[in-house]
Order: structure tokens, then sequence, then C-alpha cells
């Protein structure tokens, strides 16, 4: 059904891959700067509590180029960087694309599924506000979103985890493996029953903004000619809902979906941090406290990737499955 | 012969708040009756903008929720409450709507041709249906997969008006069919909806352009400040002395070919309490002031006007005008018509697209 034009997508891929080259360059110049301008200073934090005299210390230094200009420093970081290593984790000790790796993966069921849980209920609950515009039931779902939208992802986390992990226990208090069993032998049930608790933590947040922009777009269709000639030909009132009006939002609220990913990443750190779920925010928390540049750097570029991922996505599905946009060509 | 709709004294009025907490209701159609026979056309002529369009939502039963609606609507002889005109309505009564702005941007056209149906084999019988209207219309097979903004001007109006036939309906009302169109089109949608008379139905025409009421309709009714101030056939309008309403006989002497005879005023935007016309009259009386005529039967016509058996033997007031005036009459029409748009504005916004 859907006609993509191949080559104008080939070009559109071509450019916003350079747009990516040249983000990450600036990005990892301006993150590399900021955190050498910043107090930390990673012989230091290399070496931790132990003692040692200021000959060692300056030795250290001129071998991991402390000595050296700003300018060398960031041209050196760029040419490392290119070659593909992101250096060696000060906390973790191993190389920091390892730890990204490890970490972002345990991240990511975290973020897809409440991405999702997210992305449906909050499309549902939209049109249902959107459709029953007035109501009390329209009254109920917009006084959560607002309540939603205007406190904190980890305050609602330890809320939650007040009320059904220390009030109720039905869930752990945190962790994504019980305490002293190896990883290997986790069983998928423990594992799905710790992810439970931060996932619906992180998808309500999300909810409220694609509830409330779906509902808004709903009224504007439900607004327009078009949904009143649906009903001039007597089409049912949730017939037009379901053909035309969820036809015309759909793409919009898919999009939305796709630009939330920095939310999504923003609301990972704190909800990992509440439920000591040992992901990426944690990995970003404990890189920054404790003064891990490597790692931190890591990981500001993987984010920034992830981003921009979702951001892409949401581009092309706009261009390329609208057909108002599709046929058309940019020369 | 039956009459197939009958609207009787039909007032549309919209609760409004202005400037806080004051409510305010603000009367668009007042007293409305009229009737529409099988094989007949009757056009609805007012300015553009006046509410002519929710004449047509009320019958459709697709008013917004704050209006308010009395009188009566008959079709076939039996009244429509709201749980009827849902049930006739795309069925027995079509609407036949102005721009291709009424149909879904992203759904493909004989998809919305078709519309909702309860299963596979209503689809495919009314899939069948469609081609045939489609082809009967002149749009081949490529059109049927087409997105409303592929249509051009042509092909979107004969869309349009092959969804409203799908259903084979008795009556169809055409919502300003012509606006924006080039002459050659004004034409062939004239055509078109004179064959529609041809195959035995009715036809509600809600036009502001009153060249195409005149080669259209067989009846007119002037829509005047909301209110119907005459209906009269078609004939009569060729001149103005066979015309009963003052307001009326102005209009058509204003028409170029009549010698474009202008007069001044400009619709009452407020409710008054005597005859709607009575401010720009020339054969008013006091008793128009304060008291409101009815519409009552005259020789085959209806008539809202105490004083029109005077009117037959009276010259209308000519009045000077200049030259720019004239100009932006030949592409307007009766100068009447700019200030009301106004109301309907305020009223609905929709409503504020009629005249574009």
């Amino acid at each position: 059904m859907i006609k993509i034009n191949s080559k104008k997508l080939a070009k559109f891929l071509g450019l916003k891959a350079v747009r990516l080259l040249i983000l990450l360059i600036v990005i990892a110049a301006i993150s590399f700067i900021m955190i050498q301008l910043s107090p930390i200073d990673p012989v230091r934090a290399y070496l931790g509590q132990r003692i040692v005299s200021q000959e060692q210390l300056a030795i250290m230094g001129e071998y991991w180029g402390t000595n050296l200009s700003l300018g060398e420093r960031v041209m050196g970081w760029l040419s490392t960087l290119a070659s593909g290593s992101m250096g060696f984790s000060l906390i973790y000790r191993v190389p920091v694309t390892e730890v990204i790796v490890q970490k972002f993966t345990a991240s990511l069921t975290l973020m897809v599924s409440s991405w999702i849980i997210s992305g449906i209920f909050g499309f549902l609950l939209g049109v249902l506000a959107g459709a029953k515009e007035g109501t009390w039931i329209d009254k109920v779902i917009k006084t959560y979103c607002y309540i939603l939208q205007s406190s904190p992802t980890f305050w609602i986390g330890l809320v939650l985890l007040m009320v059904f992990s220390v009030y109720l226990g039905w869930f752990p208090i945190g962790l994504s493996v019980p305490i002293g069993q190896l990883s290997d032998t986790v069983t998928f049930w423990q594992w799905l029953h710790r992810l439970i608790l931060p996932a619906f933590t992180l998808s309500i947040v999300g909810i409220a903004s694609l509830t409330m922009y779906t509902r808004d777009k709903l009224i504007s269709v439900k607004k327009s000619d078009y949904f009143l000639f649906a009903q001039a030909r007597g089409e049912s009132f949730w017939g037009i809902i379901k053909n035309h009006g969820i036809r015309n939002i759909l793409i919009p609220a898919i999009t939305i979906q796709f630009m939330s990913f920095n939310e999504l990443f923003g609301g990972t750190i704190l909800v990992e941090q509440v439920f000591a779920y040992p992901g990426i925010g944690q990995a970003t928390v404990a890189a920054g406290l404790r003064s891990d540049v490597p790692l931190l750097l890591g990981i500001v570029i993987i984010s920034t990737i992830f981003v921009f991922a979702g951001n892409l996505i949401a581009d092309i599905i706009y261009q390329y499955v609208d057909p108002r946009l599709r046929g058309e060509d940019d020369d | 012969m039956g009459k197939l709709l009958e609207v009787n004294n039909l007032s549309i009025s919209f609760t409004q708040y202005v400037q806080g907490l004051n409510r305010h209701d603000l009367k668009v159609i007042s007293d409305l009756s009229l009737d529409i026979g099988e094989s007949e056309i009757v056009a609805v002529l007012g300015s553009s903008g006046s509410g002519k369009s929710l004449l047509a939502h009320t019958i459709l039963g697709i008013l917004p929720y704050n209006a308010h609606v009395t009188g009566d609507v008959k079709f076939n002889g039996e009244i429509l409450d709201q749980e009827k005109k849902e049930k006739i309505r795309g069925k027995e009564i079509c609407l036949i709507p102005q721009s291709v702005n009424f149909l879904d941007p992203l759904m493909k056209v004989s998809q919305q041709a078709v519309g909702e149906c309860k299963d596979d084999n209503e689809r495919k019988e009314k899939k069948i249906r469609q081609r045939e209207v489609f082809a009967k219309y002149g749009l081949d097979e490529s059109v049927d997969d087409l997105y409303p903004f592929e249509l051009s001007g042509g092909m979107a109006r004969k869309v349009l008006l092959s969804t409203a036939l799908l259903n084979d309906p008795d009556l169809l009302i055409a919502d300003e069919p012509t606006p924006g169109l080039d002459s050659k089109s004004v034409e062939e949608t004239i055509q078109d909806i004179r064959k529609l008379k041809d195959q035995g139905k009715g036809v509600l025409l809600i036009t502001h352009e009153i060249d195409v009421a005149l080669k259209t309709a067989d009846r007119i009714a002037i829509f005047y400040s909301g209110y119907v101030i005459e209906i009269n056939k078609v004939e009569n309008f060729l001149n103005s002395d066979n015309l009963l309403h003052p307001y009326t006989k102005a209009l058509v002497d204003a028409l170029p070919h009549n010698g474009f005879k202008l007069t001044e005023g400009v619709q009452p935007l407020e409710e008054v309490s005597g005859c709607p016309y009575y401010e720009n009259c020339p054969i008013s009386s006091d008793k128009c002031a304060n008291n409101k005529p009815e519409l009552i039967e005259h020789d085959g016509a209806m008539i809202r006007c105490f004083n029109f058996n005077k009117a037959v033997s009276e010259e209308v007031v000519d009045e000077v005008v200049s030259e720019e005036v004239v100009d932006e009459v030949v592409s307007e029409g009766p100068v009447e018509e700019s200030v009301s748009e106004e109301i309907a504005e305020e009223v609905n916004g929709e409503e504020a697209n009629d005249g574009a």
C-alpha cells in the first residue's frame, strides 16, 4: 500500500547521516571541553583514595596528557573516538563500549516496554477523552494527565514503591535480579516481576503528554468538515472515530511518541535510580558522581545517537507514510 | 402530489457568552417555512455566511450542541426527530458538500464513497455501485485510488456528487455547490443538478449566487436577515414587477442586465421588533415598525410583507451610486451582502468559510 520513493529516501538518509556526523563531532567536542573545564581531575579520579607523591602525580599527568593544551586534548579525544575506542571506564575497569552495551541492553528492555505501554494507553485514553469531550470521562482523564504531567518522575516512582512494594508487598523494592542469585540462573518470571514497577512508573509519565496531544488532535478532527460530512452520510459516531478520526491522528501520535525519546532517556535515569535498576541511568549517575570521565562522555554520545534515531524515525514516518507528503518531489 | 420535504416555522438560535458571563441568544434563522416536491429544485438564496447552511444541517441533524431549534421538519409527511434524522441521513436525504475539504484527506475517494459497511458482502455490493456511479460521471478507475488532495476541482465536484448519489436518495441538499469554480464548471454543476430533477429527485439548493439559483431552480426562497421573505417561481424573477417583496424587487433590479439599480442600507444584525426590512423599505408603513409580518400565500407564491399589494403599483426609489461600488457589485452581488457575514462568523466558525 505504501509506495516509497527509494531514490528520495536514499538522499534523505544520506543527508541525515551527514547531519548526525556533524552533530556527534560537535557534541563530543563540547562535552569534552566542558569536562576539561570542570574541577574534575582525571588523574585524581583514577587514583581514588590512594596516596601518591607529587612526582608520581606529575608522571601520571604526563602519561595521560593532562599537561597538553586544551586544543591538543580535544583533537586527541576526537581522533581516538574516530578509531572506535571510547576509552577505559575508571569505575568498572573495562572498556567503555562494553559497559555501555551491557547497561544499555538492560535499560532498553525497560525503555522499550514502557514506551510501548505508554504509546498504546496514551493513545487509547486520548481517543476516549477526545471522543467524549466535555463529559466526566474526559474530565477524569484530563485531571489524571495534569496531575501526572506536573509531578516529578522520581516522586511518582517513590509513591508507587511505597504502595506496591512496601505496603502491599506485591513487587520487590529494587534491583533487576534477586539478591544472592547469579544473573544466569534468574528465570524469566523473576526478571519480569522486577521489571513491572519501573516500567510502569516510566510509562505513566509518558502517557500524559501523548494523551493530551491525541485528545487535542481528535477534537480538531471532530470540528473538521469531513467529520461533519461523514455524519451527514449516516455513519455512526464510533464508526467515524474509527474510520476518520484514528486514521488522521495516528501518524502525528506515532511521530510524537518517537520524538519523546529524550524524555524517555531522562526518565530512565531517574527511575533506575529510584528502583536501583542497574541500567544506563545508574551508570550515568555513577559516572558523574565518581568522575568516570570516559564513561560519562561515552554515555553522552550514545544518548545523542539514541535521541537522534527517535527523531529520524519520526521524520521518516511523517514524510513517507502520509500520502500528502509522500508523492511530492522536493526539487 | 405529496410534498417530499416540508419545513415549518423553523427557527435556530445559538446561546453564546458575550463579555464574561452575559448570555446572549443569537437568532440565525427565524420562522423559516418552505417545501420541496418530487422533481423539484428549490433554491434558498441569501448572502454568504448568513446561516443558510444551518438549514441543511438541521434537516440532517448535524447542528452543533449549543443550537436551539424550534419548528419542525417533515419528510414524506413524517416529522423528523433526531433519531429519525440519524436513520435516514445518507440514505434518503443526502448532502452534496461544497468542497473537497469535506472528504477525509487520508482516505482514498472510492473508499469514502462506499463509506461504512456492516460486512464484506455489503462492501462488495457498494463497491460495484460506486464504480457504476463514478463511471456515469466520467470518473475512470484510476480516480478510485486517488486521495482527495490529488483531485482537480472538476473531479472533486463529481466525486462529491457521486458520493451523494450512491445510495439513491429521494432528496439531495446541495450546500453552496459552486463557489470558486470557473464558469464552465458552474455550468456543468447546474446541468448535473438539473439532471437529478429529471430523475424525479427533489433538490434543496443553498446558494448565495443569484445567477446559479436563477439557472437551476424551479422556485427561489429569498433569505433576508434570517427570514424567508419571499418564495416565488423562477419565471417571476425575470421581471421585478412580478415579484412581491420590495427587497426581492430591488435585488433583481440590481442585477447587471436589469440596469444596476442599487439601493442603500444593510441587513440588520440584531433582532428587530418589526419587519426586518423596515429600515430600508420604500413602502413601509407605521405598522411595519413594531409588527412582524407573517409569511402568507399569495397567488402561488409566499410573501412576508404587509404592504406588498401597494408595492405592485409603486416604483422602487433609485439611488445614485459611485463607480467604485458598481465595480464591486459586478463581482460580489448586491451591496447588502457584505455586512451579514459577520453574524455567521460569530455564531459558527465553519460558516465563515462559506464566502471564501
